[in-house]
């Protein structure tokens, strides 16, 4: 039970990130591939409908996680205390800068709102990455089964590191290149092909995936750099090699659809490689949910962070029923809102 | 109390009060807009689908500072009351969990589909994303209801060999009694906020009579809030208010005596309407009370005797009995008078007189921010009514904070977070005052496509 709860947490982890990432996305490459009002407003109807819903999987992840993990939810949060508010307010600003822009009459506040959509938005890329780097390095966990991390230290990956050292920054700056490219893939796929946003968007989405071939082997190596086990059950299970394969496979296929203008094959591959990345860290890490940077044995396992198993058998009950219920309101979401935006359709406005 | 702790329920205590300002409306407008769409849908032409529209546009606004102020909530669990999650999480996590997976995303989803589908979906099929956003909002209010319940009185739980509490029976979690009564008094006090808002515009737009307005919209807000803002404020009084009392009353009898001022144990306990409470010297100072009204409505008879704060221990009674009192008293004075203005409003429609009474149209046009301040006042009785309890009987707030966050952390995200609210103040007053100064009259182009 408490495996499949991992699972559980790991996949609202990836839908999160699949959904909410090219949200993200497309606001990190907003102010490139987006230059006039009209274009702006193309790209921001690409996620208009959506994005809250897909923001949704963060809360629904963060409440699963909360009732079947509450040692590891109480550890990693308030020890992760500074960089989280900094990742709450970013989500403010994300949202009221897409929400509220389109209500200020004034180009000047208009231009703000935009501003401040695509830096939080940017930022957040860079902190989600950064965040998946601290627990795949570990932290400083005390023999109370807490920690508390600080920005950043000396940037070296030690026992005591920041939140930020050279490994989360380079998690970080893979995260950022991905979600762009994922954001940009799916403009490309949403956008009208008259419309110019189009084919920055599809400019933008390949040197993304380019930067990635470099970048995703280079994390790679930087990874098992940092934490020389992160192979082991690799080794005990062969099987969990399909994850790196399909990571670089989805690179492959990535770029070759990207060539031939396949817009849904590109985003599709987008897709699998957040996934198998996501799931490749997942693979490495379990048992273990949070590792520990100096003293294995105080790592917080799903054994030690579970809570009873009556929770867990009755709340899989529930969940799954839910999820089948939020896989039917996305479907008929998505299918509501199909077809290419072009900057003379209405409809938008509310 | 040492700093840390402090600064770990102001901060909790800033960010839940400034949350709430945004969900209160949103769960009152929501059955509200419904309720306009079916009337457009009986009685095309009379102003219903407008108003319907109005509304949504208003709900749109409230519901996205609703959702960006309330995902800090769901982080300070852990962020700031870590300990208190690492007791309760695998309880009251079950709830949040479903708020989540439940409510949020199909209110989330449909609230997309509600805004930006009414070209693209049927008539039909836009009134079921209305009651879906509905439903969502009102289920949300209710996951939460039922998280604040099971601290107020747990039920449902075993201690397990940790010291952490795991849950034996997830119906019994669900279907706490206190949370029955606690979330129609809530979801009571959300419509008061929301029909009074309604009433208020109505009113707004009837007074200020400009020539792009449509009277029919104008009417059709201001009759249709004064009606449900009557009903629910009746609803507050009798008989949610009283069932909600009366939980408190059995269950935490010192906050019952905290709220009411009776610092020591009386028969045929009087009830006090005006009055100070003075800590120090244990009495209500200047007071104006009814004689045996307080044991009538906690046991229903004249000469019970009601339990004072004498009868308990320093450390079991609520620590901070003054503000306990006040806001009580502001919550149940507020409660009255929005029954005793809507009676009146009430009457005037009922003669055909709504429309021309411009001091009771004014009266509701700045009656518009009570229902705020009632039901801040009513959380503030709630929870600090709790006190010094997190988990009501089981966890001490003071064990329940993040003690590896230090207070001054704490601070630089209090004040963090009280800097960035006045910004989104500013923005939402920005954009409110324009969606209301436009009213009913046709929309604009917005956001050029």
């Amino acid at each position: 039970m408490q495996t499949f709860w991992f699972v559980v947490v790991a996949l609202a982890i990836v839908a999160y990130v699949v959904l909410d990432g090219f949200d993200l996305g497309v606001g990190a490459v907003y102010k490139w591939v987006a230059r006039t009002p009209e274009d702006r407003a193309v790209a921001r109807a690409a996620i208009g409908p959506v994005w809250d819903a897909n923001e949704v999987w963060l809360l629904a992840g963060g409440g699963t996680l909360y009732f079947a993990f509450p040692a590891l939810y109480a550890a990693s949060f308030s020890g992760f205390y500074l960089p989280l508010m900094i990742v709450l307010w970013l989500l403010i600003g994300r949202a009221l800068g897409l929400e509220l822009r389109a209500h200020l009459p004034d180009p000047l506040l208009a231009e703000a709102c935009d501003a401040v959509f695509a830096i939080s938005s940017l930022l957040l890329t860079i902190f989600f990455g950064a965040a998946l780097g601290n627990v795949v390095r570990g932290v400083p966990i005390e023999a109370d089964g807490y920690f508390f991390l600080p920005l950043w230290t000396d940037f070296r990956v030690g026992a005591h590191p920041g939140v930020l050292d050279w490994y989360t920054v380079l998690s970080g700056v893979v995260a950022a290149v991905a979600l762009a490219a994922h954001g940009a893939c799916w403009l490309v796929l949403r956008v009208d092909a008259a419309s110019p946003v189009h084919a920055r968007a599809a400019a933008v989405a390949r040197a993304g995936r380019r930067a990635l071939m470099v970048l995703t082997p280079l994390s790679l190596v930087a990874t098992l750099a940092v934490r020389p086990g992160v192979l082991d059950n690799f080794r005990a299970q062969p099987i969990g090699f399909a994850l790196p394969l399909a990571v670089a496979a989805s690179l492959i296929a990535g770029e070759l659809a990207g060539r031939r203008g396949r817009e849904r094959g590109a985003f599709a591959a987008s897709c699998v490689y957040l996934t198998s990345m996501l799931g490749g860290a997942a693979f490495a890490l379990y048992p273990v949910l949070l590792p520990s940077s100096d003293d294995p044995s105080r790592a917080l396992t799903i054994e030690k962070a579970a809570t009873s198993p009556y929770a867990m058998s009755i709340a899989a009950g529930w969940w799954i029923f839910a999820f089948v219920l939020v896989a039917g309101a996305f479907m008929y979401l998505y299918r509501s809102f199909r077809g290419k935006i072009s900057s003379d359709a209405g409809g938008y406005g509310h | 109390m040492d700093s840390a702790l402090v600064v770990h329920r102001l901060h909790f205590a800033f960010t839940a009060t400034f949350h709430y300002l945004f969900p209160q409306l949103t769960m009152g407008l929501a059955p509200l807009i419904v309720l306009f769409k079916l009337m457009e849908a009986r009685a095309p032409g009379r102003g219903y689908g407008e108003s319907a529209r109005l509304l949504a546009r208003l709900f749109a606004v409230n519901f996205v500072f609703g959702v960006v102020t309330g995902v800090p909530m769901e982080f300070q669990f852990g962020t700031n009351w870590a300990r208190f999650s690492r007791f309760a999480g695998g309880v009251i996590g079950q709830t949040l969990a479903m708020e989540g997976m439940f409510a949020f995303f199909l209110e989330s989803s449909f609230l997309g589909l509600f805004l930006f589908g009414e070209k693209r979906l049927s008539p039909r099929a836009h009134l079921a994303s209305a009651v879906a956003v509905f439903l969502g909002s009102w289920l949300s209010g209710y996951f939460i209801v039922a998280t604040d319940a099971w601290m107020q009185h747990p039920v449902g739980y075993a201690m397990g060999d940790d010291g952490s509490v795991r849950l034996e029976s997830l119906s019994a979690l669900l279907f706490n009694r206190w949370a029955f009564w606690q979330y129609l008094h809530t979801m009571g006090g959300a419509l008061v906020t929301g029909a009074f808002a309604t009433a208020g515009l109505g009113a707004y737009y009837v007074l200020r009579r400009r020539p792009t307005d449509d009277a029919r919209v104008s009417a059709a807000l201001l009759k249709t809030g004064v009606v449900v803002a009557a009903l629910a404020s009746v609803w507050q009084t009798f008989p949610s208010g009283d069932q909600q009392g009366s939980l408190v009353a059995h269950n935490q009898p010192a906050t019952l005596a905290a709220m009411e001022g009776l610092f020591h144990t009386t028969a045929a306990a009087p009830i006090v309407l005006m009055g100070q409470p003075n800590t120090d010297e244990k009495r209500i100072d200047n007071t104006l009370e009814v004689p045996g009204v307080l044991s009538v409505l906690t046991y229903r008879r004249w000469s019970a005797s009601v339990h004072g704060l004498d009868e308990f221990a320093p450390e079991a009674r609520p620590d901070n009995v003054a503000l306990l009192y006040y806001s009580y008293h502001l919550m149940v004075g507020l409660g009255t008078m929005f029954a005793g203005l809507m009676a009146l409003a009430l009457l005037a429609l009922w003669r055909g007189r709504l429309l021309g009474a411009r001091p009771l149209l004014w009266a509701l046009v700045l009656a518009v921010p009570l229902p705020y301040v009632a039901n801040t006042a009513g959380w503030i009785t709630a929870e600090i009514g709790r006190q010094p309890w997190l988990v009501y009987g089981l966890l001490r707030t003071e064990a329940g904070t993040s003690h590896h966050v230090s207070a001054g952390n704490g601070l630089f995200s209090l004040l963090g977070f009280m800097g960035l609210y006045s910004v989104l103040s500013i923005a939402f007053v920005l954009v409110v005052a324009r969606i209301v100064a436009r009213g009913s009259a046709a929309a604009p182009v917005e956001g050029a496509h």
